[in-house]
Parts: C-alpha cells; sequence; structure tokens
C-alpha cells in the first residue's frame, strides 16, 4: 500500500554558495523563514557566499549589472548590459537595492544573522572556501559557530524530515 | 468559523484557531489560549502582548525585527518566551491576525 503519511519539516540545511544580494538573502529569508516557523535551521556559507559571513563584506554586497537579463531601469525598461559595466554603476545600483530593502524592514546582512541565531539556527562556514581564500574564523562574523567539512556538514543533515536547500 | 469559549466568553475564532474580534481579548483569555499553545504567561509576556495588540491596531507589519527593536523584549528572549513559532504563537494569544510576513 502507498505510503500517504505526511512528514513534517524538521530540520533545513541552507548552502549558500554565491555572494550577490540575492542570492545571500534568498538564503537568509529561507533560513530566518524556517526558524521563525520553529524549525531546526542550518546555513552553511561557501565559495562566494563567504562574503555574506565575513565581517569586511557582508554588509557590502552587491548585485549583478552585467550578465543579468532580469535587470531593469527604474520604470521597468531593460537595463542594458554596456550600462552595467560602466565604473560606480554596479555600486549605485546595489545601494539601492539596499535602500529598498531597508524600507521593507529587511535588516543588512550582520542584523540579519544575529536574528537567525538568536531564534536557534546555526552557521558555518566551508572549510574547503576557507583554505582556498585564506579566510579564517577570526574575519567572519563572531555568530559563525565553526569551520566544517563537507562530512561534518552532512552528518549534521540526520533524521527524518530534514531537507538540503541549495540556493 | 467556529466559536469556542475561553475564559467563560464565547470567542469567535478562525479556523487556524486566531481570534476574529480583537475588542473580546481579555487577560483572562490570553492565558487560556496560551495554556493551549503550551505556554505559561507572566508579566513579561503580557508586556510583549501589549506591545503586538498596540503594533497590530496600527495597522503595522509585525516581523521578528520589529520585535528586537521594540525595546519591550530581544529576539533571543522572544523565542525563548513563544518557543516553536513565536511569531504565530504570541499574536494567537495576543488575539490579533497571523501576521502576514515573511521576515
Amino acid at each position: 500500500m502507498e505510503n500517504t503519511e505526511k512528514v513534517p519539516l524538521k530540520k533545513v540545511l541552507l548552502i549558500c554558495s554565491k555572494g550577490t544580494i540575492e542570492d545571500v538573502y534568498a538564503a537568509l529569508v529561507m533560513g530566518n523563514g524556517a526558524v521563525m516557523e520553529g524549525i531546526e535551521t542550518k546555513l552553511f556559507f561557501t565559495f562566494f557566499g563567504m562574503d555574506a559571513i565575513k565581517k569586511d563584506t557582508m554588509n557590502k554586497l552587491h548585485t549583478a549589472t552585467v550578465g543579468n537579463p532580469a535587470m531593469k531601469m527604474p520604470g521597468g525598461l531593460p537595463f542594458p548590459t554596456w550600462l552595467g559595466g560602466l565604473p560606480g554603476i554596479e555600486a549605485g545600483v546595489s545601494a539601492m537595492m539596499r535602500k529598498e530593502m531597508e524600507k521593507l524592514d529587511i535588516p543588512n546582512v550582520d542584523e540579519f544573522l544575529e536574528l537567525i541565531v538568536a531564534g536557534g539556527g546555526e552557521l558555518y562556514a566551508c572549510k574547503l572556501a576557507a583554505d582556498m581564500f585564506g579566510i579564517t574564523k577570526e574575519d567572519l562574523h563572531d555568530d559563525v559557530k565553526a569551520i566544517i567539512t563537507v562530512g561534518d556538514l552532512y552528518a549534521m543533515c540526520d533524521g527524518p524530515g530534514t531537507q538540503i536547500i541549495f540556493t | 468559523m467556529a466559536t469556542k469559549t475561553y475564559a467563560g466568553v464565547n470567542v469567535e475564532l478562525n479556523d487556524e484557531g486566531y481570534m476574529t474580534d480583537s475588542s473580546q481579548w481579555t487577560k483572562e483569555i490570553a492565558t487560556e489560549i496560551a495554556k493551549q499553545e503550551g505556554v505559561e504567561l507572566t508579566d513579561k509576556h503580557f508586556e510583549v502582548l501589549e506591545f503586538i495588540r498596540n503594533k497590530s491596531a496600527e495597522g503595522a507589519t509585525l516581523t521578528i525585527r520589529g520585535i528586537n527593536k521594540s525595546g519591550v523584549v530581544d529576539a533571543k528572549s522572544f523565542y525563548q518566551m513563544f518557543p516553536g513559532a513565536p511569531l504565530k504563537k504570541s499574536t494567537k494569544i495576543a488575539g490579533v491576525p497571523k501576521p502576514e510576513s515573511c521576515i
């Protein structure tokens, strides 16, 4: 007989591997949302996603203005790729995006991480990426629990009702 | 839509158990809803509930960040006071609608 029993989501592990505003916030919003629902939550940052937990970069994330076909001008016209490559454009667009997010009461990255941790969420950094970029625990936000290996990561994913989400 | 008796009062509830008429709310009703949610209310809880009720009456969107900045309670204590899903639980106990918020 087919098993139709629903297993509620009990634990999520979110992997953040990219460092643009939208990629990082996708992980943070989903992580914070999970904590808010009482789901056990762990966030794992790797490769360029490390920018989200590095003290010197976490609140200065950018969005890509080149190679981003969904990018629009204010008003909705297409955003020309050549314009995105001009000096200062990416910084300006990114600052604008952060300002719009602030209006919606979306916190800065450091504050967002602190809210997640306040709710019992855990933050981890990838050992391989840390070695590759020469990053040590001191470079990372104080709330990052540890720098761990892939094996450690999978070991945390035990139990029914666990999901791994890659952003 | 259903009605349930809390503290001797017939309270109107929606399908998820949230009060549909916030003006019916009393501390006694809150205490009974809280018990059902597994929360024992203290004076501190009532301070938080009051903040939530005021914000809701203003029509503001409730978020964890807003609670953290309220000056009444920080996020960590808020999670401890209403374990599990704090925003959902506290609004249910405060007799206000479930917050439509992703953050």
